[in-house]
């Protein structure tokens, strides 16, 4: 199974949005139309009950998606709608990997682990599932290290981001 | 339901019934809101649209559940592209039955998304006051829009008890009134270093009214106006400093000032393509000032110098007492220069023509009349010859560009503006597509007035066909079109039609004059004319076609 492509540089699009059905469909349309691509998209309640925060990660050029941006804005249900690509804020993710690994492999596989700490929250007798999380530069290199002995399964959390200090996400 | 309408101050609803509906319909009995029954849903949302174009007032329209909903979708389309309040209130299988493919269900809401401002599926009866409130507030305000309210019939039919409400709970949405004044100061800036300006009107300014502001900009600057085809009646085209309409079609006069000004204020319009023509070469040393009350309209086509947020009308009258006369003498004359160079002709020999049946339509109704296009080579004309003199007297589908629009829009307007004339201008086409309307027409006696452009053929794409593809012609040939007068008759109307030149003013006076009721004027134009000025799709402005080319032309790189 191939890994996802965080190979473009990629946009952070945070959104404060009406916590309400068809919210989603409408920002993924907003996406759609302009044949934009969305690599990761974290749904999650907000403080208040009444509004959810949307993370998104999507790439495309920077004209493109200023136009995204806004047209997400316009949305009635989208509070507010802020790229945060280049600022300072605060980036991470959680990585599920699922490995098959042979009793020889082990050692390796849980140094590696070790050295990214990475916690194993299942151990078999013929796989392992590590459960990792920081940035999605550090992710993808974890991931990579440990593709040679043969991820069978990926989940990945997508990108979480939230802006520091008194700036809002 | 039916109150929430009633408070909102809804006079009409436009609409067709059926099942999931039923109990909003059996409402209407006992309420003051007239119900105007239609033969089509989409010509339905076209009379609420043109019901809202002509008065400013939200247009309000009720069908049933599945494909009663579904068949309202171009108009929303229609009503999206242009900015038009438009309400679409749709039955809805009971709540328990939604997504189980249940008789005439549709998904209503996911269908509509990409075509409405905004749009509810209602889940409790108690939020109806809410969100009507909401749908109507939504609809006029800001960038105005088409709102959808879908609602089961279950909850249509049960009791809801909930207080009527003047409040809205809609923190996303924010209405910019006026614009920033240190946007407005440099752009006065730019304004008092100009020597060729243009101020370029849109629909913007037709929907805020700030037609008379503009005049005063215009009339201090010393400014000549174009407007594009949905600005057509925010200012007075027949004024001096009036250049008519610029773009695809527009006026040369109007194309060579956008070509060689030197700035370009552009208020409550969205520099599209049919304006713009070759992006890259589009006033690519002039200034670009863009007034809009969307931001997202900002740097999408054009990157302007300065952009201000705000109503079109708010926006210029504060910008009025920042500028001052501009010495535009020589510049004024150019473009007068330019009018007397290349004036909108056509001959008024070989047959009749379409251009000639509007020219005088403008001088009988004495530029008075709200004139409705439909889309095509007839609306194109009817914006050239047809001079719009005041605010909400054009209304045409400008953005989607719709077949069949412009005689339910028509029938809408009359509805709403019951003591101006109404004339819809169509082609044989468009009409064709919602001539059932014209049952509408006559039993409510509306003395709505339809000119039928009849040349026998999809002409605008005829056209293209004959300029571009070797006039190989595929598709738009409309043979085994129905006696329109015979077919009016049909329906009860007084039809009356114009073969030959000489009948044009005896004809139009004839239909301008009758009030009892609709009538229906067909005229038998040439088939094969072509509307000019023409810039060929994704051309540079400077590309124009004045007259009709003599050689063989590329294929436009734009689209069609």
């Amino acid at each position: 199974m191939e890994a996802l492509p965080i190979t473009q540089p990629a946009h952070t699009i945070s959104l404060f949005v009406n916590n309400k059905p068809g919210v989603l469909s409408r920002v993924a349309m907003t996406f759609a139309r302009r044949a934009f691509n969305i690599e990761s998209l974290v749904v999650s309640p907000a403080v208040e009950g009444r509004y959810s925060r949307m993370t998104i990660a999507a790439s495309g050029s920077v004209e493109t998606l200023e136009q995204v941006v806004k047209q997400l804005a316009k949305l009635v249900d989208v509070v507010h709608a802020i790229d945060h690509t280049g600022e300072d804020a605060h980036e991470t993710e959680i990585a599920l990997v699922k490995l098959e690994c042979a009793l020889d492999q082990r050692t390796q596989i849980l140094q590696i682990a070790e050295h990214y700490k990475a916690k194993v929250v299942d151990y078999g007798t013929d796989s392992l599932i590590l459960q990792v999380y920081g940035g999605s530069e550090k992710i993808d290199a974890f991931i990579g290290l440990l593709r040679p002995f043969g991820i069978t399964e990926l989940v990945r959390s997508g990108k979480l981001l939230m802006a520091r200090g008194r700036q809002i996400t | 339901m039916v109150q929430c309408l009633e408070r909102e101050g809804v006079e009409y609803i436009f609409g067709l019934s059926g099942g999931a509906a039923m109990p909003i319909f059996d409402a209407l009995v006992d309420s003051k809101i007239r119900l105007i029954l239609t033969r089509h849903e989409q010509g339905a949302t076209h009379m609420a649209d043109g019901y809202a174009r002509a008065t400013g007032r939200p247009g309000v329209v009720l069908v049933t559940s599945g494909p009663g909903a579904t068949n309202t979708v171009t108009g929303l389309l229609t009503a999206l592209m242009d900015s038009v309040p438009v309400i679409v209130i749709c039955g809805q299988v009971i709540a328990p039955n939604l997504g189980t493919d249940a008789f005439q269900e549709a998904d209503v809401t996911g269908i509509t998304y990409p075509v409405v401002k905004h749009s509810y599926l209602v889940k409790n009866a108690p939020d109806i006051p809410q969100i009507v409130r909401e749908a109507f507030y939504l609809a006029t305000t800001g960038r105005p829009g088409p709102v959808v309210i879908d609602v089961p019939k279950d909850l249509s039919q049960g009791p809801c008890e909930a207080p009527f409400t003047d409040e809205v709970d809609l923190p996303g949405y924010k209405i910019p009134l006026r614009g920033d004044p240190a946007a407005i100061e440099e752009a006065a800036g730019y304004l008092m270093k100009s020597r060729r300006p243009v101020l370029y009107v849109g629909h913007g300014a037709v929907i805020s009214g700030a037609g008379k502001a503009i005049m005063s900009l215009a009339e201090k600057l010393r400014a000549p106006i174009v407007n594009t085809l949905l600005g057509k009646g925010a200012t007075d085209e027949t004024h001096p400093l009036h250049l008519g309409m610029l773009g695809m079609h527009g006026t040369a006069y109007a194309n060579k000032a956008v070509t060689d000004c030197d700035l370009i204020l552009a208020i409550g319009a969205r520099w599209d393509d049919r304006v713009t023509g070759k992006v890259e070469t589009f006033c690519s040393d002039a200034v670009k000032i863009h007034v809009d009350i969307d931001p997202a309209e900002f740097n999408k086509v054009i990157h302007p110098d300065v952009c201000i947020e705000g109503d079109a009308r708010l926006v210029v009258e504060d910008l009025i007492p920042q500028v001052d006369v501009l010495d535009t003498a020589e510049w004024l004359e150019r473009c007068n220069k330019w009018r007397k160079q290349y004036p909108l002709k056509y001959p008024k020999q070989g047959g009749l023509r379409a251009q000639h049946v509007l020219d005088r339509l403008n001088a009988i109704t004495r530029g008075e009349a709200i004139v409705v296009a439909d889309v095509g080579q007839h609306q194109m004309w009817a914006a050239q010859f047809c001079k719009t003199r005041a605010n909400r007297h054009w209304l045409t589908t400008g953005g989607a560009g719709t077949m069949g629009y412009g005689f339910p829009a028509a029938i809408g307007a009359k509805f709403g503006q019951p003591d101006k004339k109404v004339w819809a201008v169509v082609g044989d086409g468009g009409f064709q597509m919602t001539q059932a309307e014209l049952a509408t027409a006559q039993v409510h006696d509306l003395a709505v007035k339809c000119l039928v452009v009849n040349n026998n053929y999809l002409g605008m794409v005829r056209q293209w066909q004959e300029l571009f593809f070797n006039n190989r012609l595929s598709g738009v040939d409309l043979e085994g079109n129905p006696d329109f007068v015979k077919l009016a008759r049909a329906y009860g109307l007084k039809a009356l039609r114009i073969r030959r030149p000489a009948d044009i003013d005896r004809i139009l006076t004839e239909a301008h004059e009758y009030d009892e009721g609709p009538v229906l004027v067909v005229a038998e134009v040439v088939k094969g004319d072509n509307v000019f000025p023409m810039i060929p799709g994704g051309a540079s402005i400077a590309d124009m076609l004045i007259e009709p080319p003599k050689g063989k032309l590329e294929k436009p790189v734009g689209s069609a």
